[in-house]
């Protein structure tokens, strides 16, 4: 699902100006950072003159006269270049992790804006990765490979700048080999970004492999194949094998040659300087500086290459991030709505209304967004206060449509929704979900306490609130059992907890915000009889004097419903009461006789 | 599961195992290393004999045998006309190091990956012969990034710290050489230098190690924050949260960004006080390498030798200290991976291979798992070629039966047979393959749909294109836009529970086992095709000794034999007739699924 929508749409100048408006808060820390990262280089540069003044003044003439003032120059260099490096790089560290942050903060904030359909058609994953990979990609590069160029590009411009000073020919003949070594260097580094990415997407596939391995286990063994399974593992893993030894391959090229080269000027220096040296038309002292420029100017090169071939990488995160932010949420309120009720972040609670609770669907026409089919044609249904209704169906039927229109994570694509005779689209959404309950069917906790996640629902409820809650759910005995009440931990997503419980505590939630409209998701999953019951008795509890939407699946709830929808391809085919429905002896009649079945073999015991 | 106690793998003992087929490579990748610093220390040789012997005219610095071939060559005059000599001879040694250090990058690599790739290989392989139970009890993801993220931390470990702190310690043994024959004194600044900076990194990286630490604990929490709200997406909406989730992440954002600061201020701090340790250094050979050149100790050439020593010699020494503490961290990584390899594989004592045509016999079978109890006493005889109909609640133990008949379990008390033999004293595979089974939540692999069908038997298109009508899963082939080459599973097209099912029916099916279990195989089938499927069945069924699982009455009633399992026993066992005729879960059931009480 992920990689087929990777459709890459080239930006220009590596996506970088997508990058722009999250620097311009460090605008003043990148100047700070490229200007003492360029004062570090300029002291670098200056450094084997040290040597060369000491080689020239003290040892060439054989005498000791200024090595004070030397060594205190010296020494202050040393001071002064450490300071710049170290201000430089922590700076860099600044805008790195800044603007990571930055941008992750706003990956995150332009997520809870986005509607359904962008989380249907994306893996979780996957926006994860935006998120939080991407971000801390994009910063890293941003920071570091800038500075990686800055601190390469003027070292090497300084000492060819120096060299061109001190003696022009020999700078000549030296900086023959840079275009080489460029030309050498960038054709091995391409090779190996190719091969990188071959050996990235061959490490997750082993990773799929190990995870086939581990989930499959039961069925390799019942089917014997722990042998052919083990051969094509073995092939993956020698395909990784010779594609990273392929790669080490133009790696050890690169590195070589980088090397070679460097020996190639420091030849030429020992030649052609000695020569000059010898002739008396330069000092040793130059002559060294020379030679460790010779060996230090190959090196940037690498550097710069490699920080290059990283934006190629950066770029598609960058493209990636782009597109997540450049992604619009089809569902939006009009500015209008905006204006008296607020948005998600700033609600304006002060101009709402308050619900009371009659729904009705109008002429209702909807198709997903990435879907092709129609699902629903002029559906129309009327839904008084305090109305229950039951949409049954097999799995993957489409039951949940309904529900996600009702609770305008999707727009209709033709007619309308009204909520006490008002378009819920003249609502801001912030409302209709402030005063909808929603309980799904996988219920979701957050780690943190008991009393958190119950807090999720009504911020400022008091211990009391939630004890009655919880209470009325009959749920009241898991804060005892935790050991530390409420203030009991439930683990991430609530693995602590049995799915039971998890159930409860997510009903007591939705009975907190105390709604007008609830919509419940009913479980499939088996639990034990006792906590069954308690689930049962807990729905209809809830479902009491309020607008329902319930996706049922027990038939207690089934039964005692006023309307019931049967879906079935994700449109729906019958509708009417319990009765009504079984007299026709339709799809709803089959479905009802399975479960019955169903349930008295699971109940058999209780 | 009884477990041969075997002596549990030492650290030692499984890195030996790791590279085995690699340690030729490896030490062909560190002798290529030693000639590199080798070579390299010989470059400032050559500058300092061409300093010292033509341009510094101090001939007599110059040690004695090359003083001698010199003067034979025709002496400082010679030499100077013919000054690209040196040159080349820095190219020949320039390029035998070039040589060199392509061999030892090269070699290392490819030692490394064929030690992962073995160690991977191992890792796999036993995973997969580790018994069922071990699998239960533990979590696939923690065992995944024991073999991607440990195994990659032992690999760093042998192919960056091992080796390379060999190569170091090469690199500064030939250093430290050329400089005490060039100069006693000045090597003392240097080997007092030497230890301090290396202890100076090891001593930081092993301080900071609980700041990198609160940097991952705190990264983990931030992305577990973005996943729950990912996932918690509807509930964010359902109670119009979104602000509350922007104000926590971005706290949590905020917090996870301070901690790094933190740590880069450190870091900062220690690279600049390292820059600065090293600078320093430098200053020190240099101003004590001119006064002893002005005292006459030393010459120029040799002076500008020795500093180039010393750079070759200073970076390796600040990146020792890093990996030696980055070393010390390795050993927990060998512990998780040990934890796989130790784990004890299944062990099955049977090699014979009889006809597994006959009964099945379950005779008093005790089974519990992790103190619970699952079956207890089970007798039960299925004639051979006859059909068996089990029906039960969820948790009444008809899967944990069957699981038992195929080798997944060991039963605590009592003893399966097949045709008189009993089933431990069957060759595993043996036994596997001639007991097929439909799992009720069938894996299928990421592969083709033909693959998965005859992942476990090879077999010709006409017994496939059998299977798969048998199993009703042709019109789904045909519907697929590459049929048999569709990929499906967690890469390719989500099947449906239904396709799934039929799927792993038609993978049954090929295999041609004389006993076939269906466990609850069509329960995401609608009862259309389940009784085509079932239809269809009936004509291969034949000769062979089935097993059905079922909720279905419809699906069981043609069993010769059914069996009721309530509370981990046998409750009833008959015939559709004989069960029919007396009270029980069978007949409530039979009633609420046939209302009209007509047969079916």
């Amino acid at each position: 699902m992920d990689e087929k929508k990777e459709t890459y749409t080239k930006l220009p100048w590596f996506g970088l100006g997508k990058v722009g408006p999250y620097l311009a808060p460090y605008r003043r820390k990148m100047i700070s950072m490229v200007v003492l990262g360029l004062l570090g280089t300029v002291l670098d540069v200056g450094n084997p003159m040290f040597f060369s003044y000491a080689l020239t003044h003290f040892v060439e003439r054989g005498t000791l006269v200024g090595l004070g003032p030397f060594v205190a120059v010296y020494l202050g260099a040393i001071v002064l270049v450490v300071l710049a490096n170290c201000i430089s790089a922590y700076r860099t560290c600044e805008v790195e992790l800044y603007v990571g942050r930055d941008m992750r903060q706003a990956g995150f904030d332009h997520l809870q804006t986005l509607s359904f359909s962008y989380y249907n058609q994306n893996s979780v994953g996957y926006i994860h990765a935006r998120v939080m990979s991407d971000t801390d990609r994009i910063g890293g590069w941003i920071a570091w490979g800038i500075m990686e160029c800055v601190w390469n590009f003027s070292y090497l411009f300084g000492i060819i700048g120096v060299m061109l000073f001190l003696n022009w020919r020999m700078a000549a003949l030296i900086l023959t080999l840079v275009p080489v070594t460029v030309v050498l260097a960038a054709y091995f580094q391409t090779k190996m970004i190719v091969l990188g990415r071959k050996v990235r997407e061959i490490n997750s596939r082993i990773t799929g492999h190990y995870n086939e391995g581990i989930t499959g286990a039961k069925t390799i063994k019942t089917l014997v194949i722990e042998d052919k399974m083990q051969r094509t593992f073995e092939e993956e893993t020698e395909l990784m094998r010779s594609t990273s030894v392929h790669m080490a391959h133009f790696r050890s090229l690169f590195l070589s040659a980088i090397s070679f080269s460097a020996s190639c000027a420091l030849a030429l220096v020992l030649w052609r300087g000695g020569v000059i040296t010898a002739r008396g038309a330069m000092e040793i002292g130059t002559l060294s500086v020379f030679m460790s420029y010779a060996l230090g100017m190959m090196e940037p090169i690498q550097w710069i290459i490699r920080a290059l071939s990283e934006l190629v990488n950066v770029q598609v995160n960058i493209e990636r991030f782009t597109r997540l932010m450049e992604t619009a949420s089809e569902v939006a309120d009009t500015p209008e709505v905006v204006e008296k009720y607020g948005d998600s972040f700033c609600p304006k609670k002060e101009n709402w209304e308050p619900l009371y609770g009659d729904v009705e669907f109008q002429d209702v026409s909807f198709r997903y967004p990435d879907g092709e089919e129609m699902i629903f044609e002029h559906f129309s249904l009327k839904v008084p206060q305090g109305t229950n209704v039951a949409i049954v169906g097999e799995t993957g039927a489409g039951k949940s449509t309904l529900v996600n229109l009702l609770c305008r994570f999707f727009e209709p694509t033709g007619g309308r929704i009204l909520v006490d005779g008002k378009d819920v689209r003249d609502r801001s959404q912030l409302w209709l979900h402030s005063h909808i309950g929603y309980v799904i069917q996988t219920p979701h906790l957050f780690s943190g306490s008991i009393a958190e996640n119950l807090r999720y629902a009504k911020p400022d409820a008091t211990l009391e609130e939630m004890k009655a809650a919880m209470q009325a759910v009959a749920a009241d005995s898991i804060p005892k059992r935790m050991g530390n009440g409420y203030d009991s931990q439930v683990g991430e997503g609530g693995d602590l907890l049995s799915t039971g419980e998890k159930q409860l505590i997510s009903f007591a939630r939705a009975v907190l915000s105390d709604p007008r409209i609830f919509v419940l998701d009913e479980a499939t999953s088996s639990i034990d009889t006792v906590t069954e019951k308690k689930i049962q008795d807990a729905t209809e509890m809830m479902l009491k004097g309020r607008t329902s939407f319930v996706i049922a699946h027990r038939l207690s709830t089934i039964r005692r419903a006023d309307v019931i929808l049967m879906v079935d391809n994700g449109k729906i085919i019958e509708r009417g009461t319990h009765t009504e429905l079984m007299n026709r002896k339709g799809a709803y009649y089959r479905l009802y006789m399975r479960q019955c079945s169903l349930e008295a073999v699971k109940t058999a015991e209780a | 599961m009884e477990m041969k106690s075997e002596k549990p793998m030492s650290k030692m003992a499984m890195l030996n195992l790791f590279l085995k087929g690699s340690k030729v490579l490896f030490v062909i990748a560190i002798l290529s290393s030693a000639l590199v610093s080798a070579l390299e220390a010989v470059t400032p040789q050559i500058i300092r004999v061409v300093v010292d012997y033509c341009l510094d005219g101090h001939p007599e610095s110059v040690p004695g045998f090359v003083q001698r071939w010199l003067n034979s060559l025709g002496g400082r005059d010679f030499v100077l006309r013919h000054l690209y000599l040196a040159g080349a001879a820095v190219l020949v040694i320039a390029a035998g190091q070039a040589v060199f250090r392509y061999l030892n990058q090269y070699m290392n690599t490819r030692a490394t990956e064929k030690m992962v790739k073995t160690a991977r290989d191992l890792l796999y392989a036993h995973i997969e012969r580790l018994p069922f139970s071990w699998h239960m009890k533990n979590q696939t993801g923690d065992i995944i990034q024991r073999c991607t993220s440990d195994m990659n931390t032992v690999r760093m470990f042998v192919s960056e710290q091992l080796v390379q702190v060999i190569r170091i310690v090469i690199t500064m043994a030939f250093s430290l050489v050329m400089m005490l024959l060039m100069s006693p004194r000045l090597t003392l600044v240097v080997l007092f230098s030497v230890p301090f900076l290396c202890v100076f990194s090891f001593v930081f990286y092993q301080k900071v190690g609980h700041y990198f630490l609160e940097c991952e604990e705190n990264e983990g929490v931030l992305s577990a924050m973005a996943q729950e709200n990912l996932t918690g997406v509807r509930v964010v909406r359902a109670f119009g949260r979104e602000n509350f989730e922007r104000e926590r992440f971005g706290k949590q954002n905020r917090k996870y960004t301070d901690v790094w600061m933190k740590l880069c201020r450190i870091l900062a701090l220690y690279w600049a006080s390292g820059d600065f340790l090293t600078e320093v250094q430098i200053l020190t050979i240099v101003v004590v390498g001119s006064i002893l050149c002005v005292n006459g100790q030393m010459s120029a050439g040799e002076l500008i030798a020795f500093v180039s020593y010393n750079r070759q010699l200073i970076w390796p020494v600040r990146r020792l200290g890093r990996m030696l503490s980055d070393m010390s961290k390795a050993g927990v990584s060998m512990d998780r991976l040990l934890y796989i390899l130790n784990s004890p594989a299944e062990e099955w004592p049977g090699s014979e291979e009889p006809s597994m045509e006959g009964d099945i016999c379950f005779d008093h079978v005790t089974f519990g798992y992790e103190g619970e109890e699952v079956l207890s006493d089970v007798s039960l005889t299925i004639p051979g070629g006859s059909t068996l109909g089990i029906l039960g609640s969820t948790g009444s133990g008809k899967t944990t039966l069957m699981h038992l008949l195929n080798g997944l379990y060991n039963p605590d008390k009592g003893e399966i047979s097949i045709s008189g033999v009993p089933i431990r004293n069957i060759s595993l595979p043996w036994l596997r393959r001639h007991v097929g089974i439909v799992l009720q939540e069938p894996f299928l692999f990421s592969r083709t749909l033909l693959e998965n069908i005859t992942i476990a038997a090879e077999t010709d298109r006409r017994k496939v294109d059998e299977a798969v009508r048998i199993a009703a899963l042709d019109e789904s082939v045909e519907r697929f836009a590459k049929g048999y080459d569709t990929v499906v599973g967690e890469r390719g097209v989500t099947l449906s529970g239904g396709q799934k099912q039929r799927t792993a029916i038609a993978r049954m099916l090929v295999q041609d086992s004389p006993v076939m279990i269906f466990d609850d195989s069509l329960s995401a089938v609608d009862a259309e095709t389940d009784e085509k499927i079932r239809h269809a069945l009936r004509k291969v069924m034949g000769e062979k000794t089935v097993i059905l699982i079922s909720h279905r009455v419809a699906t069981l009633m043609e069993a010769d034999q059914i069996i009721v399992l309530e509370n981990h026993r046998i409750a009833q066992q008959g015939t559709h007739r004989e069960l029919l005729n007396q009270p029980g879960l069978y007949r409530r059931i039979y009633e609420i699924q046939n209302p009209e009480g007509g047969d079916v």
